[in-house]
Order: C-alpha cells, then structure tokens, then sequence
C-alpha cells in the first residue's frame, strides 16, 4: 500500500508543492525579520504568525491524546507551565539572577545553559543552541511529570480522566507557585530576562519569527511520524475500541502512557516557546481556562486532524488578536457602535464557537487531512469528470 | 487553649459556612451528572452570573424584588442552557455534550466580561446576613450561621421532593437507566429541564449565600467553587444528593483549616480539594455513597 502510494504522481507533485512553499514560507519570515519595513501591517502579523506557530503545537500535542488517543485529558495548562517554567529557570544569566530572584536572594540555579554555551561558541550560537536545548529540557521535565502522573490517572475512563489531569493541572500550579520552591520557582512572582525570540540570531541574521516556526514544525512533523508509525495505529486502535484492541494484543495502558508522556513532551515545547514568545511569566496565567481555549481550538480544526488543528491555530489567534480587534474599539468603517467596546469581541468568538460545538461538531477539517497530493487528485478527477460531461460533484 | 480556639474558630466556622454553599452548587452537579453522565462545567459560571445578576438587579430595585428575580433569572438561564446547548447534542458522544458544556462556560465568561467591562463588581450588603455577630470571641457574618441550617433545610426538602413526588420517582428512574425509562413514557426532556431547574435554584440560593461573604464578583469567581463543588459531588458519590453535601461539608473544612496553617500553605488550599479528588478515584472511584453498579455497558 505505502509503495504503491510513493508512485503516486500526484503524491510527488504534492510533496514538490509543500516543499516549495515551506521553502517560501521561510524564505518570507527571513525576510519579515530583518529587510520589511515595520509598519502597522507587519506589526499586528509578527505577533500572529509566532503564537499561531506555538499554538498549532500545543494544539497537535493536545489533538494527539484526546483525537488520537482518545484520553480525554485537561490537564495542558499543567504541562505547557512545566515547561514555560524549565525553560526560563535554566535560561535567565546569571547576573540577572539577583534582579529576577529579589525575593530569594538570588535564588538556586546560579548558571544559565545559553550563557554558558555562549561562552564557548559565541554570544549568537550560544543563545540559539541554548534556547533549542533548553526547550527539550523543558519538554523533558513536562514529560517527567507525565510519567509520574499517568500511573495512577491513565486507568481512569473518560470524564473521569478529564476532571483528574485538570486537578492535577490545578496542583502543579499550586506547587510552582508555593513559596517553599521559591529559590527555584520564584514562587508567585513573575521570571522574566531569560532568552526571548529576539536573541535568536545566526549572524546578522534575526530570527524572531522564523525559529518558532521551525521548533513547532519539527515537532509535528515527528507528531504526524509517530501517528502514522505502528504506535499510531495502536492509539487509533484504543481511541475506537480499547476491548477490541486490547483483544488484538495492545497493551492499553502501555499506549496510552506512552501517548500522555509524548503528548506532554511536545505541550512542555510548546510552554517554552510560549515562555519566549511572552517575555515574562507566571504560573497565575496557566489556568484551566488556558486548557478551555486550546481544547475548542481543536474542537474548530477538528478532532483527529493535525492539519485541521494548524489552520484553527492560526485562524483563531489571527481573529483573536487582529482582524476582529474592530469590534473592541467602538467603531466599524468609520461607523461608531456603542456596543463595540472591551470584550465584545470574546463574545462574538464564543457564541461562534457554540455554533461551531452545536452545528458543525466536525470541525474545519473533520478526521482528514490536508494534503497537496489530495488536493490535486480532486481538481484532476473534477477536470476529467467536467470532460467527459459528467455532472457528478 | 481558649487562645488557640480564638484563633482557628473563625477558620471552622468559615470551612463549615463555605461547605455548604459548596453543597449547594455541589447538588446541580450531581444530579445533572446522575441524569445526563455529563460534568456540567457551565454550571460553576451559572453560579457566576447569579452573584452579577444581584449587583446589577439590586441598583434598580429594592431587595425584596431582587432576590426572587435573581433565582428566578438563573433558573431560566440554566432551563435555556440545557434547551439550547444539551438537548441537540442527546444522540452525540458523551464527550461532545462535555465540550459544549466548556463551550457554554467561556460564553458566560466572556459575556461576564463583557457587560462588567473587566471590573470587579462590589456585592451589595443583604440586610441582616451581612450584619457582624460574635461567636466565642470569632467575628462573623450571620449568614456563616444560616448557611449550614438553610443548607440541610433545602436538602431535606430536595429529598423529600426526590422521593415522594412523581417527578422525583420519574428523576430516580431516568438516573437508574436513561432508556428503559423512556420506554416506561417517562417525559426525558421535561425530567432532565426539572434537574437543570432545581440545581440552578440551589445554585443561585448558594450565590447569594457565598458572595455575602466577599467583596465582590469578577467573571471568572465561579470556575473555582464549580470545580470544588464537582469534587465534592465525585468524593461523596456521583448521583447521590447526601454524598455530594457530606463531601462539600468536607471540602469546605478543610479547605479552610490549611488557610489557617499559616501563609505559606495557602497556595495549597486549592489543590487540596484535587489531591482528595484524586485519592478518592483511586481508592475509592464511586464515592462514598455510590451505588456500586460495575456492569453497566
């Protein structure tokens, strides 16, 4: 089947297509970073396109478990604040240690991983290389936590596991925010001064908005690996059955951990980049709320579609943080609306994400794909059914 | 001795005045759980809007109009949450109707958010609940006095209604098994509107008890209790009404006895409430009074 596929013209025509246009893509982030002019276009679009880079992750990683697997876990905000918090603990410089630590005496760490790299291969290297290791560190941690907590929640069913990963979520927060960790944690005080987008350069070359895009699109390449590698047909296998597949030899509970560990590491990525992208953070923001937003991302891009949760990504962070921005502001073309103030547009938002709940539970995407490859299949059965005058859709 | 008393009084009476407005909000929670096999995580944000409906009702009318209109809002609220966003999706998967019901959480916040313009809204003082009395040299308000009796009173009467009136037999059947019940001509969907009903009296009952004791509302007050009164339903037994309010008792006292351990716990009064979640799935996952019916498919 998968050889017969490879010598699929339109196969190869797709993956040349994708090819050209990721080569584009970042040919057009290079370019947005350092020779485009900033003006009020690019400036709401750098924003957009570097969180909906980390939100597709996030997203990927969470349609993983509850699309993939079929755990439907709530415990996201839990493993993105593990690692938003690796990430920063391992890179804010030493000398900023006191500043950001004031209330620690300069808390526990003492060394940040960028720094020393940066030492040995220079500053640039240094923070590139350091952010990357930093981020599977963080990744790392998150999927520790996993570990641990997946023993005694993954033999829990349904809404039952939903409502364990979001108070064990709840708990991680209270233990990063407790006071007794505060050498590393901070305890509830913000970390800030770690290494951020901006610093990521090769060069002269700034890399702010590509390097999102290039951690997020390893990740899901390997993500959309895994899926389509024997592990990922066990996960199916449990989502649509777990007697039946526990019948045709899969370990249920072996999978399963191994999904929540993988899912965890990439949603641990994930809080890193998101980390880098903010500048600051505190684990008060890493609410269930948090869990909320990103689960009806995926429930828009549709369960069990990877590209589907992508383009939902992309689509709400763009109409959450520009192009519906009018309706906060009072005014439409020029018109002034006096209910157009703060919050209308979360509103607007929340009632179309009940029509979509309600109306169209398939999502952008449903279970499928986008491919290249698919795509040109359709347009040339659609070219060859209008030649032969058939009318078929 | 009587010192040390004088110091953690307040923080029992608290635990216990807290508890029971838990197990108010607790018993919308089992119930639609013990119907529908659905986490009503709206029903935390219908407790929400009913301590907002009170700020805004109470600048236009006297209290004695106020209060009714607020229970009586929030029950229609709650009745046009199950029509609108429940009832289409009674065929679909168990965890579509779960995302719906997160879906109409964020639309209550975001509406919350949206008529308070982000502020926090100061709770109007009710008359005579909000008066300070002195228990034992602790400082209170009365309504931490009243809300363990009007507790205990509403959940008698709710019992009493569950196993006498004909509706309560038609919710006990539906509970037991939601298809066969059909079968007998049991109306589900009137069965199902009377549950969302009574949880949103209770929980608006339990709002106006709970924000007498806070300053004031935000949008998101009610996610927090929500949750604790959700684990305060699994840890008594999901389903069954005596075990949700022995659990929100529970919750609420302890909860409250780790505030009065010193600053340095406090951050950890929250999570408590989810470790004992977790405890109990793994020791005991039915609850305390669950009914033990493993065989279900």
């Amino acid at each position: 089947m998968e050889k017969t596929l490879k010598k699929d013209p339109a196969q190869k025509a797709g993956t040349a297509i994708a090819a050209c246009l990721i080569a584009a893509l970042y040919i057009f982030l290079i370019l947005l970073d350092n020779v485009l002019p900033a003006n009020s276009f690019t400036l709401m679009l750098i924003p957009v396109l570097k969180k909906g880079a980390i939100y597709s992750l996030i997203c990927v990683s969470m349609n993983l478990l509850n699309g993939f697997t079929g755990l439907f876990s709530l415990g996201q905000a839990g493993f993105l604040l593990v690692g938003a918090y690796t990430y920063a603990i391992f890179s804010i410089p030493a000398d900023q240690h006191a500043a950001v630590y004031q209330y620690f005496d300069g808390g526990a760490v003492g060394f940040s991983i960028p720094e020393a790299l940066g030492k040995a291969l220079g500053e640039n290297a240094g923070n590139f290389l350091g952010a990357v290791v930093c981020i599977i560190i963080a990744g790392l941690v998150a999927a520790a936590f996993a570990a641990l907590i997946g023993i005694p929640v993954l033999r829990l069913k349904s809404d039952y596991l939903a409502i364990a990963t979001l108070g064990f979520a709840e708990i991680i927060r209270a233990i990063f925010q407790w006071n007794g960790l505060g050498p590393v944690t901070n305890g509830s005080n913000m970390l800030r001064k770690y290494t951020n987008f901006s610093a990521i350069k090769i060069g002269d070359i700034k890399l702010a908005t590509a390097f999102p895009f290039f951690i997020s699109m390893i990740c899901i390449a390997l993500i959309v690996l895994l899926i389509h590698s024997s592990y990922g047909r066990a996960f199916k296998a449990v989502r649509d059955d777990e007697v039946a597949a526990e019948a045709m030899g899969i370990s249920l509970f072996k999978h399963k951990m191994l999904s929540f560990v993988i899912s965890s590491f990439f949603a641990g990525v994930g809080g890193a980049l998101l980390a880098m992208y903010q500048t600051t953070i505190q684990a008060s923001a890493f609410k269930s709320a948090m869990t909320y937003e990103i689960l009806l991302i995926v429930v828009i891009g549709g369960i069990g579609s990877v590209s589907g949760s992508c383009i939902a990504s992309f689509l709400y962070i763009a109409c959450n943080e520009w192009w519906l921005r009018f309706l906060d502001s009072g005014s439409f073309f020029g018109l002034s609306v006096p209910f157009f103030r703060d919050g209308f547009r979360k509103v607007v938002f929340s009632v179309l994400i009940m029509v979509i709940v309600l109306f169209f539970s398939r999502g952008i995407m449903g279970d499928r794909e986008l491919s290249f490859a698919g795509l040109l299949r359709r347009h040339k059965k659609k070219a060859a059914s209008g030649a032969e005058g058939g009318g078929q859709a | 001795m009587s010192a040390f008393i004088q110091a953690k009084l307040p923080y029992l009476l608290s635990g216990i005045s807290v508890g029971g407005q838990y197990a108010l909000i607790a018993i919308g929670y089992t119930m639609v759980y013990g119907i529908l096999r659905l986490i009503n995580f709206a029903h935390g944000d219908v407790f929400m809007v009913a301590g907002l409906l009170m700020v805004y009702l109470t600048t236009a009318m006297p209290m004695y109009l106020s209060i009714p209109l607020v229970v009586a809002v929030t029950v229609a609220l709650g009745f046009t949450i199950e029509r609108v966003a429940y009832k289409p999706l009674r065929s679909a998967p168990r965890m579509s109707v779960m995302i719906s019901a997160i879906g109409v959480s964020y639309l209550l916040q975001n509406c919350a958010l949206y008529f308070t313009g982000g502020l926090a809204q100061i709770y109007p003082a009710i008359p005579w609940l909000s008066d300070s009395v002195t228990i034992g040299g602790a400082t209170t308000k009365i309504v931490t006095l009243v809300t363990p009796v009007l507790t205990v009173a509403l959940v008698f009467a709710l019992v009493l209604f569950i196993q006498k009136t004909k509706i309560g037999m038609a919710m006990r059947a539906v509970s037991r098994d939601f298809e066969t019940s059909q079968l007998m001509g049991i109306k589900i969907n009137s069965v199902i509107s009377m549950t969302f009903v009574i949880g949103c009296f209770l929980a608006a009952v339990g709002s106006l008890l709970y924000f007498t004791n806070y300053p004031s509302v935000v949008p998101t007050s009610g996610a927090m209790p929500g949750l604790k009164a959700f684990v305060a339903a699994v840890f008594g037994g999901i389903g069954s009404i005596p075990g949700a309010v022995i659990g929100a008792f529970i919750i609420g006292i302890c909860e409250n006895i780790i505030k009065g351990l010193g600053s340095n716990w406090t951050v950890f009064s929250d999570a408590f409430t989810f470790v004992l979640l977790i405890i109990i799935l793994l020791v005991k996952p039915t609850g305390i009074f669950g009914e033990k019916a493993t065989d279900k498919v």
